[in-house]
């Protein structure tokens, strides 16, 4: 885990001291709503629908229990008492007062957290797989240079104010868990002879205009990645649009230019820039490697039996919520934070502190957070999991559904949202719901379902097997279904079947989709994702809107 | 239009050029369709070639001119002026710098940054000091606060022109926002690379 030095302690104080300055001379009616909304969204703060919301950066998703129980402090004393895991793996507050902003940067600061560039025109939180370091299918750890890029785009001038946001994400191993081509650049880690290379992914996005990223730059040596990225980021900073707000993402120059003159463009930027003193070296990667070394690993722990465990639903969970660890005896488990009358990503106060004394006493202090808006504890011992499965129950966290179809990714919606055409969590509960009733829940395996509020697509359904996307119509709130979305190595974009449906339908609609899926699949093993891409999507519509 | 809050280096001086502006009756219209272009970002005119070819120059000693007026009207301008500057829109292509001779003989290059959410000026900033190795006055006018000083200083900018109504002296306080910067820009190294970092 990453600890801040005198540094980085530094900038992130001198930080809180410039946005509560920005903030005293708004409410001083020095600056007018124009020029602070820039400098406010660049610290993560919304004005919404009935109060400010604000992110607080969760850099890659890693957090300390510490750091926990400041976030559940900050719930009690600012907020209403809870927060929301984005899916950009941050955390949101959704009742601060605008006033009291910076007293909560404050105390995010004196924990080593912030929430810088969680917003606005610049690069923003770097993201990448929430079971880095501890996958068996990782080729290298991604985090630290993960905090490499934290650290390089942190402020970084001439990439400031750009024509819109900018998302970068990266991936170290064989499955891709950052979705990495759904980023405006996706880096992918690979090893060869012992040396890091990247392979380098851009104009990938969702919202109104959702695209596949498209392979720039292969096998780049490690050193470079700093200098190839503000490359693409200077041609995207120049010509981006920025007359048209809807086409101003680095997707929609890649496909004017098409991806031979783009990359032709960025290459001579890059060549001219080459061999600054802003390529990296050896000692500072390993400089900053240092901070993300193994915890004290148990060796020749003994494994428990699967099977043979009395404790019927500690056994459906622990087949659902935890994971192969790359250590014998050990395994990941993730908490779902997706259950009957919860907000999909939403975390109580108690729970953090719950899950912050878990996280202390099975998993080495540490807690992750993961862009489907569950909670992972990366490093629990087997013999142990029936006892913190127990915990888990203790505080209602122990939800065994990830990766079904109750797994809901959702974004905050109309309920929050100004930007939403449409309310999300109502259509999440509505839909758990129904299937509470269902009792084949389990044999439909993995199925992904996400809900956005608007194009904006942050719960990013064009993505999920099942999407479904909030629109207007006529003042109204609509909903239209995309199915055959995924994301991962083989990532796609989901279809519209056909015409939207009022809230009330939609659990009506999700169940004929399970219906057609269970009637059409070869075999119980057949994942819904591959029977859509084997039979089409007729057969769906015709369930979901009759024969003609 | 007038401008007088004037900081260079690290300090409020007088104002010294006379920023001049063309009269903009009429348009050039840019095309967009089809083809990428720098965005304006607000609906502003520009001048044609032939408005600049008989634009009337301003009566004062140091001008700041566009470089496209410049450009066009080369031989009156250095005729006329024995010093003067150039500025730029984020909108222009930065490639019209080619055609200054000798760059480092123009004692100031403005940049105009129309809206304060305009970043453009940040990367043609960087470039005009790394790439077409610029050594004079780099200035940033238009919608110019003092929250964007700092990045503006570290893009190559050594004076600033405080957009009128604002607090030029809150605003130089704002040059040193913060004491360390993680990355690399221009001449100054990574953080890594100056401390020592445990």
């Amino acid at each position: 885990m990453y600890k801040y030095d005198k540094f980085d302690t530094q900038i992130v104080n001198e930080r809180v001291r410039q946005y509560e300055n920005q903030l005293l001379r708004f409410l001083n009616k020095e600056l007018t709503d124009d020029e602070f909304r820039p400098l406010r969204l660049q610290n993560g703060l919304y004005i919404q629908r009935h109060a400010p919301m604000l992110r607080v950066a969760i850099p890659y998703g890693m957090l300390t229990s510490d750091q926990l129980r400041a976030l559940a402090d900050i719930a009690d004393t600012y907020d209403r008492g809870y927060g929301h895991i984005s899916t950009r793996q941050n955390i949101q507050f959704n009742w601060p007062k605008l006033e009291e902003t910076p007293k909560i940067l404050a105390a995010l600061a004196k924990v080593e957290m912030h929430a810088i560039q969680t917003s606005g025109n610049c690069i923003r939180n770097i993201t990448t797989d929430p079971y880095a370091g501890v996958s068996p299918d990782e080729i290298i750890d991604t985090r630290y240079i993960a905090e490499i890029l934290r650290q390089w785009s942190t402020f970084h001038p001439e990439f400031s104010l750009l024509p819109r946001k900018f998302k970068i994400s990266i991936s170290g191993s064989e499955h891709d868990r950052a979705l990495i081509k759904t980023h405006d650049i996706g880096i992918e880690l690979k090893l060869k002879e012992n040396k890091i290379f990247a392979n380098i992914w851009v104009g990938g996005g969702l919202g109104r205009t959702p695209m596949l990223g498209e392979l720039i730059k292969e096998n780049l040596p490690i050193q470079y990645i700093l200098s190839y990225c503000e490359s693409i980021l200077r041609i995207y900073n120049i010509y981006g649009r920025r007359d048209n707000m809807y086409k101003a993402r680095i997707k929609i120059l890649v496909k004017t230019l098409g991806i031979d003159e783009f990359k032709r463009q960025v290459e001579d930027d890059w060549a001219e820039g080459k061999l600054s003193s802003i390529e990296l070296d050896e000692l500072e990667i390993s400089r900053v490697k240092k901070y993300f070394t193994e915890p004290n690993y148990v060796i020749n722990l003994p494994s428990i039996k699967k099977d043979e465990t009395e404790n019927k639903s500690f056994y459906y969970w622990l087949k659902r919520n935890t994971r192969q660890h790359k250590k014998d005896g050990y395994r990941t488990v993730t908490i779902s934070l997706k259950f009957k009358g919860n907000p999909p990503g939403d975390l109580s106060s108690g729970q953090m502190r719950h899950i912050a004394k878990l996280s202390d006493e099975f998993s080495f202090g540490e807690i992750r957070t993961t862009h489907e808006q569950n909670i992972v504890l990366a490093d629990v011992e087997e013999q142990k999991l029936e006892l913190l499965y127990e915990k888990l129950k203790e505080v209602n966290l122990h939800e065994n559904n990830i990766g079904l179809l109750s797994d809901i990714i959702c974004c905050p919606g109309g309920d929050f949202c100004s930007l939403a055409n449409a309310k999300s969590i109502p259509i999440a509960n509505s839909i758990q719901t129904l299937l509470d009733n269902y009792d084949y829940l389990y044999e439909l395996n993995s199925i992904s379902l996400n809900i956005s509020g608007c194009m904006n697509a942050c719960g990013h359904h064009h993505v999920g097997n099942i999407g479904i996307l909030g629109v207007d119509k006529d003042g109204s709130e609509w909903y239209q279904i995309t199915l055959g979305g995924s994301q991962g190595s083989n990532a796609a974009i989901g279809k519209v079947i056909g015409r939207s449906f009022s809230a009330e339908e939609i659990p009506g609609v999700i169940k004929k989709i399970i219906e057609c899926y269970l009637e059409n699949r070869n075999d119980d093993n057949e994942l819904f994702i591959n029977c859509i891409d084997r039979i089409g999507l007729d057969p769906f519509k015709e369930y979901v809107y009759g024969k003609n | 239009m007038t401008y007088s809050n004037l900081i260079i280096k690290n300090t409020i001086q007088e104002n010294d050029y006379f920023l001049f502006f063309p009269e903009t009756k009429e348009t050039e219209i840019k095309k967009q369709a089809g083809k990428v272009v720098q965005y304006k970002l607000t609906g502003d005119l520009s001048p044609s070639d032939e408005a600049l070819k008989n634009q009337a120059l301003p009566d004062h000693h140091k001008v700041l001119f566009p470089l496209r007026l410049y450009l066009i009207r080369k031989a009156d301008i250095e005729s006329k002026y024995s010093n003067f500057g150039l500025w730029i829109n984020t909108h222009d292509e930065l490639d019209l710098l080619k055609q200054v001779k000798d760059i480092n003989k123009i004692p100031v290059i403005g940049i105009f940054i129309e809206k304060f959410a305009d970043g453009r000026a940040y990367s043609q900033g960087t470039l005009i000091r790394q790439r077409y190795n610029f050594q004079n006055d780099l200035r940033a006018i238009g919608e110019i606060l003092k929250d964007q000083i700092f990045y503006l200083k570290r893009s190559g900018f050594t004076s600033y022109l405080i957009k009128e109504g604002k607090n030029v002296e809150d605003a130089l306080l704002s040059l040193h926002d913060f004491s360390e910067s993680y990355q690399g820009r221009l001449d100054e190294e990574p953080l890594w690379k100056r401390v020592s970092r445990k």
